[in-house]
């Protein structure tokens, strides 16, 4: 038996991508291409007036100019609440209200800037906490008939709130009143942006019978061909949706994007293709972003450190739309409290629309934004009772026996957050002073060194039916094909699955191909790569395609070696017979049939099929979010040791720990590359990332320079990363999603780690350096 | 239009083109040589980066009449007839990329680094590499990837 799983395998688009050879949506050329150009509104909220495009139409080389008066689609997800171009109003600054398709991209640019737009400018609604008040302005008048998904999300129209979820258990008000001590704060965070290195393009062709082909940069191909197929009233089986190389999504290129305003374009243009790359400045003003997010959190405990009570309210800047939002909101209110065990809790996690860009899935799904305030929160309770931070963690997480807020069972399988945290608080000493020298020269310098800790969690949020499939099909030298609907945006799925594959066939991993990219047309059904389920839910495919393979293999072989089907047996690519190895064939004799000297033949091409789908979700109720929404938890921990340049502000990571309990590692190195790219994306967030918008609404970083990701000059000094592997019951060999996990409860070790350095409570991010340098003076 | 003469990974071309459109445009629609990606056209990601006269260069922040007469390379040149350079094969080895997008300027910028200063230390990678951004990998597996194949490349 060779071992596949765990460590070794190398990427399996490695080649392609250190040679240029990969290819991106941008890369593609179809012929009789158009190029398209999107006209954006420069207000965050105005009336449109008028639209004269006359100009725009007249330029030569101009084949289609569509505004949202001509034709328009609606479209979303969980709640079909945004329209392919605005046409009554915008609600964003940045929101599409007109495209051009043209011969050239030039062409298509000026032609943009010839449409004439007259706005009567609204009052733009920017703070959550005024847009969710009753008396706030509308940023959708008649949201109340919007579609959504009924029983699931709540929304409140007449109000700005697209969604409010309720979690209720116990009784928080009696144990306030017992609790010895009770602490409340309000933490708050900006939109943030993806920013994939590559954005978001598309190519569609609507062609003569409404067959229309989209070659496009999604996350989740089947789920553009539904919303798209939905939106036009077409047929599933006319939509085709082909996803090549992707530049990264980070959950930013889930769900639908331009697919639907492109396709019109191209209607207009008698099916020919047309292609729409966004520039770097469209990318970061009209996609979507994540959410900004204001935390009340109220936190009541014995004074031994038991938290008995929690009361938390989360207003979700959702922005100007809140199609995918409103299931961030649901997760926000499952997870509201983190891993911990308390006995009393109201939650009230709300989507709120405002006059800003909408936001969307990002990593985490919410939890990077939740965990910030909770595990800040618990740090300023173990101030006020005096006790260590980690040991107050260690007396409160969930263990297995205890049940979540929302009424899930934690079982021995479900993981171990206490052991994460043990670990990382271990390896860096978290709790332990430094010595009077040290402290010396911490005053002398300027320079304040401390270190923290905080716990994580995560569970995909997804529809009680996600599915997924697979086909694995043996080639006439027993090589293997596998096909899955799943995309690997960057993320290494494909590689950890031609790994179970290789395991389960026995196969060498070289001789078993991913198809690169999905095709709707020719891959199986998936739902979503989304939510870091695709190693678990795909993988469990895979499983399974090659389990039917295998069976078909022993079959074809017992009957060609003449032995019992019980008789046989695969390895080294042979059917062979158990008691007699020398009696064996090897697959390639076999896979595409089998005939006798007589002319007799038997079977044919061997392709093996596999499905799964979530287990045992429900929705929650409506009135107090008892459920299960979780298909499982991956629980985790940072610790950190920072150093404080007290004069600028500076904030430098000395030494960090993370540990995930990542059910099996089946990729170590993979594991890995997720958790550093992980952490380092959650360095961004914490020092620099942050949307920025002018009193009225305008965007102000719209590109590189204004809206700092984290460079090579950003990475912690030094980075540990460990696993612990409690293996999930249902997971395949044991294992858990991870992709996003690693950057959640970055951004509160590190504050906390700033007030054990210097006092200084941040309440709000980023801690950049002047803001850091400004809370300091405060102190 | 203006005619441009260029070499690029070796060879020669002679190419038609508007004035005003950049290095990076030229590559890419007139020659057709895609391996080289766009993820700002301002300067300031790196996806682009190439070798323009012995240098590492943002492409996009050329332009193409700048090009005339330039020798340039670019992804599509690192690999010698079909075989992988140490460079590319480290990338791979250490796991220095995901979605691969920023790839192709990695490799190009490590590429011109390792042509001036063929041992690099991390520090000195780092600093060559700052303009190069990558949202996926955290850069850790991209500095072993360099220091490695600087190794190598040494060695052999
Ligand atoms: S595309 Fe040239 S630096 Fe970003
Ligand atoms: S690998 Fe995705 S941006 Fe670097």
């Amino acid at each position: 038996m060779r071992e596949y799983i765990g460590k070794g395998a190398l990427r399996h688009d490695g080649i392609e991508k250190v040679t240029g050879q990969a290819e991106y949506l941008g890369d593609i050329k179809l012929n009789g291409m158009l190029y398209a150009k999107i006209k954006t509104s420069p207000y965050a909220h105005a009336q449109i007036v008028s639209i004269d495009t006359s100009k725009a139409e007249a330029l030569p080389g101009v084949r289609a100019v569509l505004t949202g008066r001509d034709e328009n689609v609606m479209v979303g997800l969980y709640m079909v609440d945004r329209w392919a171009m605005a046409a009554e109003k915008t609600r964003y600054y940045g929101e599409v209200v007109a495209a051009v398709a043209a011969d050239t991209q030039e062409i298509a640019d000026r032609a943009a800037e010839l449409i004439e737009i007259e706005y009567m400018p609204l009052p733009p609604v920017l703070d959550v906490r005024e847009a969710v008040k009753a008396s706030s302005p509308q940023v959708h008048e008649n949201s109340e008939v919007y579609d959504y998904i009924k029983g699931v999300f709540h929304p409140e129209p007449g109000r700005n709130i697209a969604n409010r979820t309720k979690v209720r258990k116990g009784d928080v008000d009696a144990a306030f009143l017992r609790a010895d001590v009770v602490i409340e704060h309000t933490y708050e965070q900006p939109q943030v942006f993806h920013l994939p290195l590559e954005p978001h393009g598309t190519i569609v062709q609507w062609g003569a019978g409404d067959k229309v082909k989209i070659h496009t940069s999604a996350q989740s191909p089947f789920a553009v061909r539904d919303l798209f197929a939905h939106g036009f009233q077409l047929p599933r089986s006319k939509v085709e949706v082909n996803v090549p190389y992707v530049g990264g999504g980070f959950g930013g290129k889930a769900g639908i994007h331009m697919e639907p305003l492109v396709g019109m374009l191209s209607k207009r243009c008698g099916g020919r293709p047309v292609k729409l790359i966004p520039t770097r400045e469209e990318e970061c003003a009209t996609f979507p972003c994540r959410q900004g997010l204001v935390a009340r959190v109220k936190t009541g405990a014995t004074k031994d450190g038991k938290i008995i009570a929690e009361e938390v309210e989360y207003l979700w800047d959702g922005g100007a739309y809140a199609d995918y939002g409103v299931n961030i909101s649901r997760a926000g209110a499952v997870t509201a409290c983190g891993p911990y065990d308390i006995e009393n809790v109201k939650v009230d996690s709300v989507t709120v629309y405002t006059n800003k860009i909408f936001g969307t899935a990002y990593r985490g799904f919410g939890h990077p934004e939740v965990f910030f305030g909770i595990e800040r929160q618990r740090d300023l309770l173990a101030k006020e009772l005096g006790m260590c931070p980690v040991e107050l963690r260690l007396k409160n997480l969930l263990m297995p026996g205890a049940h979540t807020i929302t009424g899930e069972l934690i079982t021995e399988h479900t993981g171990r957050v206490d052991k994460c945290l043990k670990m990382v608080a271990e390896k860096l000493n978290v709790g332990q002073d430094y010595t009077p020298e040290e402290k010396a020269e911490f005053q002398k310098t300027g320079k304040y060194r401390a270190k923290a800790a905080a716990v994580l969690q995560k569970s995909p949020a997804m529809p009680t039916w996600s599915a997924s499939s697979a086909v694995v099909h043996m080639n006439e030298d027993g090589t293997v094909h596998i096909t899955v609907g799943g995309v690997d945006f960057g993320q290494g799925t494909y590689t950890v699955l031609q790994q179970i594959a290789a395991e389960r066939l026995q196969i060498p991993i070289e001789k078993i191909v991913m198809a690169p990219g999905v095709n709707t047309d020719m891959s199986p059904y998936d739902w979503q790569t989304v939510a870091s389920r695709m190693t678990v839910l795909c993988g469990n495919a895979v499983c399974e395609a090659c389990d039917d393979l295998t069976e078909q293999l022993l079959e074809m072989g017992s009957i060609v070696l003449r032995a019992s089907k019980h008789e046989v047996a695969l390895g080294d690519e042979c059917v062979y017979v158990k008691q007699n190895p020398q009696y064996s064939m090897p697959y390639s004799k076999i896979c595409m049939g089998y005939t006798y000297e007589n002319g007799n033949a038997i079977g044919g091409p061997i392709i093996g099929r596999g499905k799964s789908i979530a287990q045992g979700l429900t929705n929650l109720d409506p009135e107090t979010g008892q459920g299960k929404t979780a298909l499982d938890w991956t629980y985790g921990a940072h610790a950190i040791e920072i150093e404080v340049d007290t004069h600028t502000g500076d904030i430098r990571v000395v030494d960090m720990a993370s540990c995930l309990d990542v059910g099996r590692v089946m990729n170590e190195a993979m594991v890995h590359g997720q958790m550093i790219g992980g952490v380092l994306q959650g360095l961004g967030t914490t020092f620099s990332e942050a949307v920025y918008y002018d009193g009225e609404g305008r965007l102000l970083t719209r590109n590189l320079t204004d809206y700092k990701i984290a460079t090579f000059k950003d990475m912690p000094e030094k980075l540990e990363i460990c696993c612990v592997e409690t293996p999930q019951l249902d997971g395949p060999y044991g294992a858990r999603g991870i992709g996003e996990h690693p950057l959640i409860a970055i951004t509160a070790v590190i504050a906390n780690a700033l007030a054990n350095a210097t006092g200084a409570e941040m309440y709000d991010l980023p801690l950049s350096a002047d803001r850091v340098r400004a809370a300091l003076a405060k102190e | 239009m203006r005619q441009i003469h260029l070499t690029v990974n070796n060879e020669k071309y002679q190419v038609y083109c508007p004035e005003h459109i950049t290095l990076l445009t030229l590559l890419r629609e007139h020659l057709h040589l895609t391996g080289t990606k766009e993820g700002c056209a301002a300067g300031e990601c790196g996806a682009c980066t190439v070798i323009f006269n012995g240098k590492a260069a943002n492409a996009c922040m050329v332009l193409a009449p700048e090009a005339n007469g330039a020798v340039v390379e670019t992804i599509e040149g690192e690999a010698k007839d079909g075989v992988l350079s140490p460079l590319q094969q480290s990338f791979i080895e250490h796991h220095a990329l995901q979605c691969g997008f920023c790839t192709p300027g990695m490799i190009m910028s490590a590429r011109a680094l390792l042509d001036a200063n063929p041992a690099p230390t991390r520090d000195e990678i780092k600093e060559a590499m700052e303009g190069n951004l990558c949202r996926c990998t955290g850069y850790e597996p991209i500095i072993t990837a360099i220091e490695q194949a600087a190794g190598g490349e040494r060695g052999a």
